[in-house]
């Protein structure tokens, strides 16, 4: 049963890959928004905050089909990307970064958020007081008060993006070694004759690694609060 | 020398208050609500006065005339809050030392030596604040205030939240620091026996507005604690 094949590895490998690329690349963004959030009063504020979560209300499908109107060979952004950058999303493995750190974006902030606002503030008054510039605040105090919850944010918004599926798919398509996740080859396996063993091996594989994330985003929880007791 | 004239709304509540000190330690003397923490907020940067200005030693660190305003961490006043505001995921060391890195100086062994000794805060370098009494994190904040190297020193009741045993142990550190540290001190309280052995000279605060001003004897003596 447990004798994975290259094409899972590779599916494995991929996924893994894709949701490590993402959440690093949308982690210093999420930390910028949230830190916005909880912290500043704007114009447009409300609208920031609605845009942040739309991926969470929004169809996948619809997500998806939203990044390939932009992103794909001849959207607005795509395009420029591709021309100036030679930058292209539509169907490679860094469109399916792009589509699973949108979509793992809203749960990446929301921890990060809820525990900058949980930093006091009359500690950043302090370090004002001591000669701190708002950037020194920011990173001498307020950062690595709230860094268990980064880290937090990070191991969801990476759980969120091993598991994307709907958008995905819509966005860069399921090609094997490029664009295939474990979600969309299991999608892939269970319409395939004889496919279950193969789908139920990489069903296991997933189902570890969203434990580990989560038993992972409960112990960094729990450091965040030793933390902030100042122990 | 100190120079503060300003009018502040807040809500209901307006201070209008006006003194020149040049004491070594000003009292800012009054009941809770008269405004103390407001005025010294203004005097930090933190707050913002409606109107008037805030000088020390000539410079203009506020004036709504003209716009002027000194951010906070220009001013160099190091605040020694009643709560203490220890940074609680840095070790003592650290917060100490804080003041220093942020404003790029060059390490003071001296003057180190000279503030750890003052205040006998040098065995408690390694530990981290929730791991300090709230007398010792006092001390610490003093020092982390002193070792910013300000020209001025607010304290809002460093007292204020320590039980009568506490307070014994941390007054004579006061009284050291205005004898030996030789930075004039802006100094908060509404307990008229700590101003007594700490002022030189006394601003008192009644409802946003100063009522008095002069020596220790404007102080009330009705309600002398032992």
């Amino acid at each position: 049963m447990f004798d994975i094949s290259p094409t899972e590895w590779t599916a494995i490998l991929l996924s893994l890959r894709v949701a490590t690329v993402a959440t690093l690349v949308a982690t210093p963004l999420g930390i910028a928004v949230a830190w916005l959030l909880a912290r500043r009063e704007f114009w447009g504020k409300a609208l920031l905050d609605a845009v942040v979560h739309l991926p969470l209300v929004l169809p996948p499908v619809v997500t998806g089909y939203l990044l390939l109107l932009t992103f794909g060979r001849r959207g607005m952004v795509g395009a420029w990307l591709a021309d100036h950058l030679g930058l292209v999303f539509a169907f490679r493995w860094t469109g399916a970064a792009l589509a699973c750190g949108i979509m793992a974006f809203p749960l990446l902030v929301r921890p990060i958020r809820l525990s900058i606002e949980a930093v006091d503030r009359r500690l950043e008054q302090a370090a004002a007081t001591l000669g701190a510039a708002s950037w020194q605040v920011f990173l001498t105090v307020t950062l690595p008060l709230a860094w268990p919850g980064v880290l937090a944010g990070m191991v969801l918004g990476f759980a969120k993006a091993i598991g994307e599926f709907g958008a995905t798919i819509t966005f860069v398509s399921n090609i094997p070694g490029e664009t295939q996740t474990i979600s969309s080859a299991i999608y892939s396996l269970i319409q395939t004759p004889d496919g279950d063993p193969a789908a139920l091996r990489l069903v296991v594989v997933s189902i570890l690694i969203a434990m580990a994330a989560l038993v992972g985003s409960e112990w960094f929880a729990r450091r965040a609060l030793k933390r902030l007791h100042g122990n | 020398m100190l120079r503060v004239d300003v009018s502040k709304q807040l809500g209901e509540f307006a201070i209008e208050a006006s003194f020149a000190s040049e004491g070594r330690v000003t009292g800012l003397f009054g009941a809770s609500g008269a405004g103390k923490t407001s005025l010294i907020n203004m005097i930090a940067g933190l707050l913002r006065p409606d109107r008037g200005i805030v000088a020390i030693d000539g410079e203009t660190l506020d004036d709504a005339a003209t716009g002027a305003h000194v951010p906070v961490r220009r001013r160099r006043i190091g605040y020694v809050f009643q709560d203490a505001r220890l940074f609680p995921h840095l070790d003592v060391r650290r917060n100490l030392d804080y003041g220093r890195r942020m404003n790029g100086l060059t390490e003071d062994v001296a003057l180190w030596k000279r503030v750890t000794d003052l205040l006998d805060i040098g065995d408690l370098l390694d530990r981290r604040p929730g791991k300090l009494s709230g007398g010792e994190r006092q001390r610490v904040a003093l020092g982390r205030a002193l070792l910013s190297q300000p020209r001025l020193l607010l304290l809002d009741e460093p007292l204020g939240s320590l039980d009568e045993e506490r307070k014994e142990e941390i007054l004579p550190y006061l009284v050291r620091l205005r004898d030996e540290a030789g930075i004039p001190m802006v100094y908060v309280s509404h307990d008229a026996s700590e101003m007594r052995q700490l002022a030189t000279q006394i601003v008192m605060l009644q409802r946003g507005r100063v009522t008095a001003f002069g020596g220790v004897e404007v102080l009330p003596t009705a309600h002398i604690t032992a």
